[in-house]
């Protein structure tokens, strides 16, 4: 069980409490997709994907960056318990979606970014450090039933 | 990972606009590097570490020169940071997988003080840059 010391805990709450989870997630999915093009190979079905102005607009990629982005809500609902809140997630991942997990860490490392890019100041060197724990975290989790 | 024209044209363009700031995100970017991920303070233990640490400062200066004279030289930053990737390999032997911590803090710095600047094409190319820069680093480690 990962430890999250009071301050890590009021950290990730308050950045999560004024988060806009359509609009962040699918501004992590389409960077995602933008910065790093061969997480597009996950995506064959999702139409226009030709440009970033294109994946920025694509409401696929808004509506799924919207699900992963609310999904991830749940790990910060429950810290305590991430490993088990991933779990049929994380055979999902490995069994059906055949995602190689590196692409978690690369979306983590994204949102991260998205985050400092809203928040500004207010995304303290602390504020960070606590983030990059969560993102690594779910990450892990999202890995663990890999077989 | 090769530069294309745009992206070249989009990192000259982000330092141009950075400007003087350059230091003062070199600063900022070991900082959040050292608080995110402590195993990066295991090179340091020469420098106090502390916040607002004059050596920090001193040495944020340093990287962000560097990562400003690559991207003058952006046709060529082997020879830009040739004698830098020689201090690496031989003197200083940094684990090639910091320079992606590095690199996400320095982006992270870039879009907390600049949101506008990095557009998803310009984080794209900015990205590529700072890995290029870490390949350049790391070059002659064997």
């Amino acid at each position: 069980m990962v430890h999250w010391s009071a301050e890590e805990k009021q950290l990730i709450s308050s950045v999560w409490g004024k988060v806009n989870v359509e609009e962040c997630g699918a501004e992590a999915l389409a960077r995602l997709l933008i910065v790093y093009p061969w997480t597009q190979r996950f995506f064959s079905n999702f139409g226009n994907l030709s440009s970033p102005t294109a994946i920025v607009g694509n409401p696929k990629v808004r509506a799924h960056g919207k699900k992963v982005l609310t999904s991830f809500g749940e790990a910060v609902k429950n810290l305590d318990n991430i490993k088990g809140t991933y779990s049929k997630l994380s055979e999902l991942h490995c069994e059906k979606l055949h995602v190689d997990p590196e692409n978690f860490r690369l979306l983590g490392d994204i949102l991260v970014i998205v985050l400092a890019s809203h928040f500004g100041r207010d995304f303290t060197p602390a504020c960070q450090c606590a983030w990059q724990k969560l993102v690594g975290v779910v990450a892990h989790a999202l890995a663990r039933r890999y077989h | 990972m090769v530069l294309s024209g745009a992206d070249k044209n989009n990192v000259k363009g982000l330092f141009a606009k950075i400007g003087g700031h350059a230091e003062e995100y070199g600063a900022e970017t070991l900082e959040r590097m050292f608080a995110a991920y402590p195993q990066t303070k295991t090179y340091f233990p020469h420098f106090d570490l502390g916040k607002g640490s004059a050596q920090v400062k001193g040495h944020g200066k340093k990287v962000a020169a560097a990562l400003v004279e690559a991207a003058n030289h952006i046709d060529d930053i082997a020879g830009a940071l040739s004698k830098l990737s020689d201090l690496h390999a031989q003197k200083l032997r940094v684990d090639p997988v910091n320079f992606k911590l590095l690199g996400q803090c320095f982006l992270v710095v870039v879009a907390s003080h600049n949101p506008a600047l990095l557009t998803p094409e310009v984080h794209a190319s900015l990205d590529k840059f700072l890995c290029a820069v870490g390949t350049v680093l790391t070059a002659k480690y064997r």
